[in-house]
């Protein structure tokens, strides 16, 4: 096997070549934040948390993105990176509202993660964003662009995954924004609520709807299932509090294929002691519909019962 | 056949060029000499300050801002009586003097034009033009050779990339030759955006073929078989140029199906950029050519490996391709024996701001700034003060008069914390902010960013608030110890090279001028009494005579004071505009 050795941490290992330092250092169990990064997705280095010293070079380059290269020495918490870490958090921060008291993401949250581990309680910085409309038109998911950190893990997840492109990059400099097509909302979208960009987003910008109000993450019991709707076998947990299961949430973003729309209500169905009356998208807009329709069951319901 | 060659670059047909050629062919005709002269349009020839030019060959006589109304007087005294129009030659700003012809202005005079020399001279939409100036006998000769060959001739004549960075051409090229894959691709970055800049705009207007050719024969040592010239929407001569270019140098057998009859094939299009000046970053260039959003992603692979749809591709910029011809042509030991030790050959700077003679002007590498400023340029207008000269865009930095002996070329200018760029050079006199200059740079930059990662989108933001601030007289203790913080971090950790050199221009004036900067935060005073919320307008009682014309004009009814008695300015309610200041015949007001 060609391989490349390289220290990371005064501890040598010995990685295939074209392994990224991300990996080779969780090989070691060094645990390097991230932000943009997901095995699962396109490489991307838009966060620049991950960041560590090579010796040797000028800069400091994204672990997620650089490979390891033979002989590198490789340092992943010296007092540069820890000093780019916080400030790339503390600039993160200024225009991110502190409202962690409330916030559904609290304690599952990894921008609060990283603040926590970094030690920042506030930032220097002033923020300068301007008030955006928080996006509730879709009946599964919050779009809160406030919190968005344009880490861009739901535009890959929606380019590359699902196929389906609803969310991309708009604008540019401070005025960058992730936004459906031409900056409309979820709602109006093509969005076919498959929750990828739900789960893969690190902070509370996207949420899932149906969670809202249910509880905190640390008070959850996640039990993870497979659903058994289809051949794909997309990952879902139930999330139980107090023995009972309160909700179903998208697990992680399966290759290939959306997490439909089908596998999720139907789960909660299955699952959920009190699930929630489902909707469909009609002409005038979302429509509260009985399980049977929204299953599009209807017509076998039809013959098996018939009136 | 005696030949007129008026200036239709984007600086010249905007100060009516196209009109004078219209009225000289018209007066030609009404006079008889159509026969003995012929109009020619040419590209620029980068005095575009003097603009529109006229240049009557063969005696090099040359006209600066000729205007339609001139042209009777052209054709009446001098082309009939052969006595030159005296009113429309080039004055010397230094000695006054009228200067006839183009090679005894010290603005020309010291330049040495290789990579410029066709420009202002030939016709750049006719292709037999630019062939009876040797073109495309570099893509031939070529042609002849090994493709490794060709390789080793640029890597013996020491070129490097003029977008920048300086990277060695002739490596790059060796990169992508090597690199695997059947699929190759040629790619030339003409997405000049660097304020001021117009090196790569005139190359292009004026000599269009020989950034083609350049790419031909780059084309030709890599192995690809198909180009793009990314060039700027808003250069849209420029485009118009290329595409009559183009398209005459496939009609000619230079572009296209076996070239010049041999196995030799490659075809080039023409992408319209966007204008976003991060797309002049390679990476990003690619993405816009392939009609992603033009955000740049990490390297490596770098594209001489995975460059345009995952194929090991070609980049370089306009400058860098025009020289290929020349190296080619002339020789790599004749290209290597210009320029210094590790800079060879010439370079094109656009020079501008507060100096005599601006416009372009191609110099060889490892002359000094000063004879560039001083001697081309003609020393600083008005005969103020030098400041400072802020050297490769936003990229670069602000370098002061103790370093006007630097030889300009990669190394030295990048060991003073400025850099080459693209070749933009701003001179500056004693009346330049140069926290207001460093904001300037920073605003663009910030507005500029593509916003993908968090250093350059949010760091630059928070810098340019700082650096606005202290403009406006809130600076604080410690702004300028957070400045350095957030420009070390976000140069160290920007994903592309327009995040890590943001802060160039901020470092740079910090190293050069800071105690400007602590006379700003700490005294709320602006020594080159520039930033107009630190300036006070003052009434000198002495001098005021109350004859009330300060006080009946002020907008803003800062000025109270009876008539005959001396008048006093409100500070709070004065809004420094200047207009008080202008108004006062016996020069009372003053600014502190």
């Amino acid at each position: 096997m060609p391989g490349v050795s390289l220290t990371i941490n005064d501890q040598k290992i010995r990685v295939p070549a074209g392994t990224t330092i991300l990996e080779a250092a969780k090989e070691l169990n060094i645990a390097i934040p991230t932000l943009c990064h997901d095995k699962r997705l396109s490489p991307f280095g838009a966060c620049r948390l991950c960041v560590v010293e090579v010796q040797g070079r000028k800069n400091l380059p994204a672990a997620c993105v650089t490979p390891a290269e033979e002989g590198m020495n490789v340092l992943t918490e010296s007092p540069a990176v820890v000093e780019a870490r916080r400030t790339i958090i503390e600039l993160l921060l200024a225009n991110h509202p502190l409202d962690c008291l409330t916030c559904e993401k609290s304690g599952n949250c990894r921008l609060q993660d990283y603040a926590y581990r970094y030690g920042v309680k506030k930032t220097p910085f002033e923020g300068t964003r301007d008030p955006l409309p928080l996006d509730d038109s879709n009946p599964f998911i919050i779009r809160d662009p406030h919190k968005c950190i344009l880490c861009g893990k739901c535009v890959r997840a929606c380019q590359e995954i699902r196929g389906q492109a609803v969310l991309g990059f708009a604008f540019r400099g401070p005025a960058t924004r992730i936004v459906p097509p031409l900056d409309t909302s979820l709602g109006e979208s093509d969005c076919v609520f498959c929750q990828n960009c739900v789960a893969v987003c690190p902070t509370g910008a996207l949420r899932d709807k149906y969670l809202a109000g249910k509880g905190r993450w640390w008070e959850f019991q996640p039990e993870s299932v497979t659903c058994p709707f289809c051949a794909n076998g997309c990952h879902f947990y139930l999330l139980r509090k107090g023995g009972k299961v309160v909700a179903v949430a998208a697990g992680g973003a399966a290759p290939g294929r959306p997490m439909c729309l089908r596998g999720r209500l139907a789960l909660t169905l299955i699952f959920c002691e009190e699930p929630p009356q489902p909707q469909i998208k009609t002409e005038k807009g979302f429509a509260a519909v009985s399980w049977t329709e929204a299953l599009g069951l209807e017509e076998l319901a039809g013959k098996l019962w018939p009136k | 056949m005696r030949r007129i060659l008026v200036c239709a670059g984007t600086g010249c047909v905007a100060s009516h060029s196209r009109q004078v050629t219209a009225r000289l062919k018209a007066a030609l005709h009404a006079h008889h000499l159509e026969d003995k002269f012929q109009v020619d349009n040419t590209g620029c020839h980068g005095f575009c300050e003097q603009g529109p030019l006229v240049i009557i060959e063969p005696e090099e006589i040359l006209y600066c801002r000729v205007q339609e109304e001139d042209v009777e007087a052209i054709v009446t005294e001098h082309l009939e009586q052969g006595r030159p129009v005296e009113r429309l030659l080039y004055q010397d700003p230094v000695t006054k003097e009228k200067i006839a012809t183009y090679n005894q202005i010290n603005f020309y005079r010291q330049q040495s034009r290789h990579v410029l020399k066709n420009c202002g001279h030939i016709n750049p939409e006719n292709i037999d033009a630019y062939l009876a100036v040797e073109g495309y006998q570099g893509l031939q000769k070529a042609l002849a050779l090994p493709r490794e060959e060709v390789i080793n001739i640029i890597k013996q004549a020491g070129l490097r990339g003029r977008g920048g960075a300086g990277f060695p051409t002739g490596l790059k090229w060796e990169y992508t030759f090597k690199a695997p894959g059947d699929r190759k691709y040629v790619v030339c970055n003409a997405d000049e955006g660097d304020p001021g800049a117009f090196m790569d705009r005139s190359v292009l207007e004026g000599d269009p073929h020989a950034v083609l050719e350049g790419m031909l024969i780059a084309a030709y040592a890599i192995g690809a078989q198909e180009g793009y010239i990314y060039v700027r929407a808003e250069y849209p001569l420029a485009v118009q140029r290329l595409r009559i270019a183009l398209a005459q140098a496939r009609e000619r057998g230079f572009c296209g199906e076996h070239i010049l009859g041999t196995d030799f094939s490659c075809d080039l299009h023409i992408r319209e950029g966007a204008g976003a000046f991060v797309c002049g970053e390679e990476t990003a260039l690619l993405a816009s050519i392939q009609g992603e959003r033009g955000m740049p992603r990490p390297r490596p692979p770098f594209p001489a490996r995975q460059g345009l749809w995952g194929q090991p591709t070609n980049i370089n910029n306009v400058e860098t391709y025009a020289n290929v011809p020349l190296i080619l042509r002339r020789g790599a030991g004749w290209y290597a024996s210009l320029g210094t030790a590790k800079s060879k050959g010439t370079k094109i700077f656009a020079l501008t701001g507060k100096v005599k003679n601006t416009g372009l002007v191609e110099v060889p590498m490892g002359i000094t700034l000063r004879e560039i400023i001083f001697n081309i340029g003609g020393g600083i207008l008005e005969d103020r003060g030098f400041k400072a000269v802020q050297i490769g865009g936003p990229s670069g930095g602000c370098l002061p008069a103790e370093h006007l002996d630097l030889p300009v070329d990669y190394d030295s200018l990048t060991a003073a914390g400025a850099m080459m760029g693209s070749g933009g050079l701003v001179v500056m006199d004693d009346s330049t902010c140069m926290v207001e200059v460093a904001r300037f740079f920073l605003n663009f930059t910030q507005a500029e960013s593509c916003g993908k990662c968090t250093p350059c989108r949010e760091g630059i933001q928070q810098m340019l608030a700082i650096l606005t601030r202290i403009t406006r007289g809130q600076g604080r203790e410690g702004d300028l110890e957070q400045l350095e913080q957030l420009a070390r971090v976000i140069k160290g950790t920007a994903l592309c090279g327009l995040g890590q050199t943001a802060p160039n221009p901020v470092l740079s004036t910090l190293r050069y001028f800071r105690a400007e900067y602590e006379a700003h935060i700490r005294d709320h005073r602006c020594p080159a009494k520039s930033c107009r919320d630190l300036l006070a307008y003052h009434i000198d009682p002495e001098k005021c005579n109350g004859c009330t014309r300060c006080r009946r004009r002020c907008p803003a009814g800062a000025i109270s004071g009876e008539a005959k008695k001396p008048h006093t300015i409100n500070l709070e309610l004065c809004a420094r505009c200047g207009t008080c200041l202008d108004l006062c015949r016996p020069k009372a007001i003053y600014v502190e």
